[in-house]
């Protein structure tokens, strides 16, 4: 069964038609690639998936639940986690700090045992300790966890994005533009780290990329946008090769 | 020497806190000590309850300001609230509870339940307006709050309870009736039940509640808000409710501080100097001088600053003009890249290990 389905997507901002008829197929542990021109309307895709925008028309389904028109937050408890182009952590906690929010919902105890330091507290913060270095560990970031996340250089900090969302444990993660800003190593560390989270984490992945060698490298298939319609859908060579795809980008 | 080993152990926000609660008990010590033997002035004894709950306020409004990141200009509102709630209980109670041990933790209880309940309203209705505007219906709030107090009348007979907003006659009191608050006149007659040792047990006991939510779950959510509201929201923190509980915990703090002030005064009166805009401005300039959510500077802050008008006063006139002077320099002093960096080159601690260095060098 799909992981996510999104049937016939579409909104306007006044005249413009930002996305219109997006369908899209993600089968369970698939790693999807969404490319595009500037301006095709792939962000606006990405919070049209995430509730920060209403839809207006079509239905978004994740693992056989219909979470069309639900809350940012709501849609997050459903199981779809996202990063972001620009970089938006929480800069004035550690590392680790930001980490154990991604764990907040599913590490819970009241205000009150927090507030009165009752066992449940230092039983809980103890497990999310854990389990916030066991994902760090993976992102090599466990040295830098009582850092200021301000102070971790880029790179480090879009991993740090990609570690948060994933503690929130969920079914399927967006990643805005992962390599943006990165150099050459920095992205081939990242495709690395990018498969390896895949399995251990047994996630569903979308992600955003300008860097073709990035997305031809690890993506299995490939949806292209352009003026918030498809353009092509399918295997990586297959789409590269598209004359219309190479019309679209480097123009005629 | 083993006693330091498990004191280093202990995780740096611990570490804080033990250090500021050792503090602020020295420092009580040092203040009855001074008391015992006559050396502190009736002035400096007079204000050291004062000094306690304006820190009180300072830590609180620490809460909504540097730890939700949300400009409160109302605060003073809350303390007001917090005020006559707590007074208004102990002046109804005053020959039926007679023990102050019982009756003075109820008029706190009641205080901050009371300014909390406000607290939360004011969260819910601001939930949508940020920054300035937050700031503005805040201020409007404060300044509300202290207006309905000064034409509320509320006295109490046989039959119960009578409420007018005209004047004291218009309560149409029984003969042994009594009025209890009486419009500007206020409550008068609480009994005098806060002691600076009431007043430092409170002030640990707000600073523990503050420092233990911001290091726990709650804190964090809130903090995240301030960081990134949208980053917040993408890993499902529920924005609304942290915001409103931040809120009311705030409020329910000041509403403290409040009841101790009331019980410390012999008449209550709501006027523009203790519980208008001013009183406002002046515990944010606490908080911002402490620096935003730094929970242990809003205390220094709100010490320095209410002892300095004092020590200036002989200079008449010119006093709240130096006070802005030295205010302009310490802002400077606390929050100018040079001035951090030279304070990080010359600490008390580095200072004394070089001279102990040299010391052995020569020796």
């Amino acid at each position: 069964m799909a992981m996510l389905s999104v049937k016939n997507l579409g909104i306007s901002f006044g005249g413009l038609r930002a996305v219109d008829s997006f369908n899209i197929t993600i089968e369970k542990g698939e790693l999807y690639g969404l490319i595009g021109p500037n301006g095709a309307g792939k962000t606006t895709a990405f919070n049209l998936l995430t509730g920060v925008y209403k839809p207006d028309s079509g239905v978004i389904t994740l693992d056989g639940r219909n979470i069309t028109g639900l809350s940012t937050i709501e849609i997050n408890k459903a199981g779809i986690a996202r990063t972001f182009q620009n970089i938006r952590l929480f800069k004035n906690m550690t590392v680790l700090d930001n980490v154990k929010i991604g764990l907040h919902n599913n590490y819970k105890y009241s205000t009150a045992s927090g507030i009165l330091r009752l066992p449940s507290f230092f039983k809980t913060e103890k497990l999310m300790n854990e389990k916030a270095f066991d994902i760090l560990k993976v992102f090599d970031l466990d040295q830098e966890a009582h850092y200021l996340s301000a102070n971790l250089p880029y790179g480090k900090q879009r991993k740090l994005e990609i570690a948060r969302a994933l503690a929130t444990n969920p079914k399927m993660l967006l990643l805005d533009e992962p390599a943006a800003g990165m150099n050459p190593s920095e992205t081939e560390e990242l495709m690395k780290t990018i498969t390896l989270i895949r399995k251990k984490y047994d996630v569903t992945i979308l992600l955003i990329e300008h860097d073709m060698k990035l997305v031809a490298g690890i993506c299995e298939k490939i949806f292209v946008l352009n003026f918030g319609m498809e353009l092509a859908n399918g295997r990586p060579q297959e789409v590269l090769n598209n004359p219309e795809v190479i019309k679209a980008y480097l123009g005629e | 020497m083993k006693q330091w080993k498990v004191f280093n152990q202990l995780n740096k926000s611990t570490r804080a806190n033990v250090i500021t609660i050792g503090v602020i008990a020295i420092i009580y010590v040092l203040c009855q000590l001074l008391i015992a033997v006559g050396a502190l002035s009736n002035l400096m004894q007079g204000l050291l309850v004062p000094l306690c709950y304006y820190s009180i306020l300072a830590v609180s409004l620490n809460l909504t300001v540097g730890i939700l990141g949300e400009l409160s200009l109302g605060h003073a509102g809350f303390m007001c609230i917090g005020a006559f709630s707590g007074a208004f209980f102990s002046r109804l109670t005053e020959n039926t509870i007679t023990s102050p041990w019982i009756r003075f933790p109820l008029a706190i209880m009641i205080g901050a339940i009371f300014a909390a309940l406000f607290g939360g309203l004011i969260g819910i209705v601001v939930l949508r307006l940020r920054g300035d505007y937050l700031a503005i219906v805040t201020l409007a709030f404060g300044e509300i709050i202290k207006n309905i107090i000064n034409v509320l009348y509320i006295g109490i007979d046989g039959s119960g309870f009578h409420f007018s907003m005209k004047d004291s006659l218009s309560l149409g009191l029984a003969k042994d009736g009594d009025i209890i608050l009486n419009g500007a006149k206020g409550i008068t007659g609480t009994p005098n039940d806060t002691t600076f040792t009431i007043a430092t047990i409170f002030l640990i006991v707000v600073y523990l509640i503050i420092t233990n939510l911001v290091n726990s779950r709650s804190g964090r959510a809130i903090q995240a808000i301030r960081d990134n509201r949208i980053a917040a929201e993408s890993v499902g923190i529920d924005i609304t409710k942290f915001k409103i509980l931040a809120f009311t915990l705030s409020a329910a703090m000041a509403g403290i501080a409040g009841v101790l002030y009331s019980h410390n005064i012999s008449t209550l009166v709501a006027t523009p100097k203790n519980f208008g805009y001013n009183m406002s401005i002046m515990i944010l300039v606490f908080v911002v001088l402490g620096g935003m959510g730094n929970i242990r500077g809003s205390i220094i802050a709100a010490v320095l600053l209410t002892l300095l008008p004092e020590y200036l006063r002989f200079m008449q006139d010119y006093r709240m003009l130096i006070y802005a002077i030295v205010l302009i320099v310490m802002m400077i002093f606390n929050w100018n890249p040079a001035c951090i960096a030279w304070r990080k080159n010359h600490t008390i601690k580095g200072t004394l290990l070089s001279l102990l260095k040299k010391n052995r060098k020569e020796a």
